[in-house]
This record gives structure tokens, sequence and C-alpha cells, in this order.
């Protein structure tokens, strides 16, 4: 008989496929996956310990670090996390002027995924298309914050600056162009045979495997379950609006795909909706000038592009956090790898990296 | 959860472990704090009570308050949409809790990052390593009682 041995693989950390500096250690039986083990950690600035040495407005900047591609969500979820333990009350058009940065944020980052889905499977169009869109986002961004990336628009108590005049136009037109762009999306990847063979069936995940792993976000709703935080927890004021959230039924690379596809319909569906129903007013609320929360801890939490961001934070009353714990959707969901990953091949590795979207500046923290 | 709720749960938990269970906090707050001996059955049993399910496992970590280290869980129900935080203490002379790797798979990288950033072992999880710092790091950065810059690297003077 044949005697056959397994063989070890390093792909990363500098593989363009791992989206920056991941690690995963490929035990390999010819091309067959026997495991995959990710190392991370190349990425680790101690975030959690400098906001201990922080004051809590200074360590709004670091959360833009955080997920960079969605620094919106970043801000807002720490934010909201500190006026809970204070008890600030947000302008109402503070409220919409959230909702629409993290809505238009999600998008963003939706379209990031769909580009570097598409580049990692070969198809290097589809990046540049994503990136085309993704560019008149952050367009906006760049009118209201001055930013592309690291954009601190959200503060306590509402946001840094109300939007210019030509924000709502230009919002307006993207709206408009929105739709057609998905479509060309949809008949460029969606309709595309060879995408459709490598991603269905492809690292299956089943809804009970995905509860116990800790899946949030798009991975968990692609597995068919229904948990997405601004609908089972509103905060700020998702309640208003009228979105649906999409599931898959396979929890397989091809759900979780289309579910993020279908994700950013609804959150332009969102944002339309804020921009009609947003009053005039002011945007920031009367905050102390030295925050200083409480004794106490508050754990708060919202739906970022990838999953369920949490922020914990332990005040002892003093101006500087005493401990700030952040709840990161990318390295919870990193757990699922290497279990999704065995039995297949290596270019399935890819998929399913590319499918589950960890962001390393959020995983190493 | 409300607190008519988490009232007559800890009335249930309180029958069945005495005293090595109380209620801490107030308000939003509110926690459960578990002596670490029976902090697997009382996991265990929070995840598996029908009337109950916490069946998510949303967020783990632990806080150093200098006497002791204390680990915090805040559990989610998916069929009821509830909330609870549950903390255990372990004291600095002996930094052990169980894991909670068997009832929930999702804890194992949270651990692994607990340990090594605070320091507190996990009796019987299946790979506790460090996870974020490299292997050959000396001491837990997220002590309070950890002094930065002394990793036992040169000291880089300065050229001019």
């Amino acid at each position: 008989m044949l005697k056959t041995e397994t063989f070890t693989l390093n792909m990363g950390p500098q593989h363009p496929s791992t989206h920056g500096v991941l690690q995963v250690v490929l035990e390999l039986d010819g091309e067959t996956v026997v495991q995959a083990i990710p190392n991370m950690g190349y990425l680790h600035r101690g975030i959690e310990k400098l906001a201990e040495s922080r004051t809590y407005a200074q360590f709004i900047p670091y959360t833009d670090r955080l997920d960079y591609v969605s620094s919106m969500g970043n801000n807002l979820g720490y934010c909201q996390t500190v006026e809970k333990m204070m008890d600030i009350k947000v302008p109402e058009r503070a409220e919409y002027l959230r909702i629409i940065m993290t809505e238009l944020n999600r998008i963003a980052s939706h379209l990031i995924f769909m580009g570097s889905l598409a580049i990692d499977l070969g198809a290097s169009t589809g990046m540049m298309f994503g990136f085309r869109s993704r560019e008149r986002i952050l367009d906006l961004f760049d009118m209201v914050c001055g930013a592309r990336q690291t954009y601190t628009y959200i503060r306590f108590g509402g946001v840094s600056a109300d939007i210019p005049s030509e924000f709502i136009p230009a919002l307006e037109r993207f709206l408009t162009d929105f739709p057609a762009m998905l479509d060309e999306y949809h008949r460029l990847l969606t309709g595309n045979e060879i995408l459709y063979h490598r991603l269905k069936n492809t690292g299956v995940i089943s809804a009970q495997r995905a509860v116990e792993i800790g899946l949030t976000g798009p991975a968990l709703r692609a597995s068919g379950v229904d948990y997405d935080i601004r609908k089972v927890e509103p905060y700020g004021i998702y309640d208003r609006f009228d979105f649906s959230v999409p599931l898959g039924q396979v929890g397989d690379c091809w759900d979780r795909y289309t579910i993020r596809m279908e994700e950013m319909k609804q959150s332009a569906g969102i944002v339309a909706q804020a921009l009609s129903q947003m009053p005039e007013g002011t945007v920031m609320a009367s905050v102390p000038k030295v925050v200083k929360p409480p004794a106490g801890e508050v754990y708060h939490s919202i739906e970022n592009p990838r999953g369920e961001l949490g922020y914990y934070i332990v005040s002892n009353g003093g101006t500087n956090p005493y401990r700030l714990h952040v709840r990161r959707p990318s390295f919870i969901n990193l757990q699922v790898l290497n279990e999704a990953c065995q039995g297949l091949l290596i270019g399935d590795v890819v998929a399913i990296l590319a499918t589950l979207d960890s962001l390393m500046g959020e995983v190493d923290c | 959860m409300s607190n008519r709720d988490i009232n007559h749960l800890l009335a249930e938990l309180k029958a069945r472990y005495l005293e090595d269970v109380k209620m801490i906090g107030e308000e939003a707050q509110t926690a459960l704090l578990v002596e670490s001996h029976c902090l697997t059955d009382i996991l265990g049993f929070l995840k598996t009570n029908e009337s109950y399910q916490f069946n998510m496992l949303r967020n783990l970590t632990a806080v150093d308050y200098l006497e002791y280290i204390e680990v915090v869980y805040h559990l989610y129900s998916l069929p009821f949409r509830q909330t609870i935080t549950v903390k255990t203490r372990c004291g600095m002379e002996d930094l052990q809790v169980p894991s909670a790797t068997t009832i929930w798979p999702s804890a194992n990288f949270q651990e692994r990052e607990i340990y090594d950033l605070l320091g507190v072992k996990f009796t019987g999880h299946p790979d506790l390593r460090r996870i974020l710092l490299r292997d050959e790091f000396e001491g837990h950065p997220l002590r309070k009682t950890y002094q930065a810059g002394t990793t036992g690297e040169k000291e880089v003077k300065s050229l001019c």
C-alpha cells in the first residue's frame, strides 16, 4: 500500500488573499485541507491598553483604526456606549446623520467585500468596479468630515459638523445611480457560472454550529439565523425605518455573498428613508467639556458590516476608562475557518476567507 | 433581562447553589456573580434550561481589579431575545477559571485572548496559548501592574 503523509503550507502573513497580515497554517493531504489554523497578532497595537491611558474623547480616533473600512460604525458603537453611561440625549438631526453615514459605510464595506472576493477568485475587474462605486461614498464622507477612511465624524452627543450644502444633491445622485450599479454587479458576478460553482456548497456552516461558534453578522445570517442587532435590539433610531433582514438557507459561501449584495440594497433604502425624514436642527448636544462617566460598566453593541461590534467599558468615575474591551466580530468569526475549510481544496480556503470577510485591523485590535 | 425575570432566575439558582451565586449591580448593570467552582454548572444550566436558553455567548472578557480578576460573560438568548451578564472572580494567587469552551465553542479565541493579555488560566481549554502576542512575550499587558517597556528588550540609545 502506498504510504502518504500530510505536509504543512504557510499561507501568509504576506499573501494577497488574507486581506492583511493573517497567517493560515494549512495542513494538506495532497491538495485537500486537513487543518487550517489561523495565526494572528501581526497588527496588534494594544488598543485596549492604550485606551486606559487616554481620555474618553481621545479614544474616538483609535476606533477608526479597528475595522478601517467601516470606521463610521466603530465611532458610532463607541460613542453610543459612552452616551449610555452618561445619559446623553442626541439631537434628532444628528441621529439621522448617524444612520445615513453608517449605512453608507455598510454599502462601502460590502463593496470592498464584493471586490476582494472577486479578485481572490481571479476576477480583477470585479474589484475595480467595487472600488469605483465605493469612491462615490468616500467622496461623500470627504465632504462631511474631510477624511476618506478615518473619519472620527461621530462624537459624543452628535456628529462633528453638519453636512455642507452640496452633500444632499450628491447623495441623491448616488442613490439614483446605485440600483443600476448593483444591477451591473449582479450581471458581472452573480450571473457568472465560475463564481457560482466556486461558491455554491463551499464552506457550509449549519445554523446550530454558527451560533455555537459565535458567528455574527452576514456570516451568521447566511446560515439562516435571524440575528441583526438593528432589529432585535434597535439602537439609535433604527426602529423608525422599514427594512428587511435577508437570510440564507444553506450557510455556504454563496449565501454569504448574496446576503451582502441584498444588504446593500436594504441599506440604500434606509439612507433614502432617513434623508426624507431628516429634520432641521442642531447636530450636537451639550456635552461636558471633560467627559467623566459615573462609576459603573456598560456593554453596548451595534450591527457593523462584519457582525456584532460591542464595547464593554468599565469606568471608575475618572477621565480615562478603567477598562475598555472591544468585541470584534472579525476576530470571533475567524474561529470557524478551520472547520469550514476541512476537506476542501486550497482554492476554497481563499473563498471562505473572503466570504467570512475578516479584517485584520479588527482581529488584532 | 427584566429585574423580575432575573429575580426569578436568581431564586431558582439560589435553591440549587445556595451562597455560591448572588446578584450584584443595579438596573442595567445587574449581573450574576458566581463562584468559579460551580461556574460550568451554572453556565450549562443557563444554556440548556428550557425557560432561559442563553444559547449565545456574545462577549467574554476580563477586568483586573488589583486584588482579583473578574471574568465577564455576556450571554444572549436567541429564542427569548434576552441578555444576562455572568461574572466570576479569581484571586491573584490562583488565577484559574474553568473553561466555557465545552458549553460554547465560541469561547475558544476569547479565552485565549484573556490568557494572553491578563494571564487567567482556563482549565480544560483545548489549546490555551497566546493569540495576539508572540509566544516569547513575558507578562500580561492588560494587568494594572504591568509596566510598559520592561519586556526584556535591549534599550536603544539615541545615536545623536
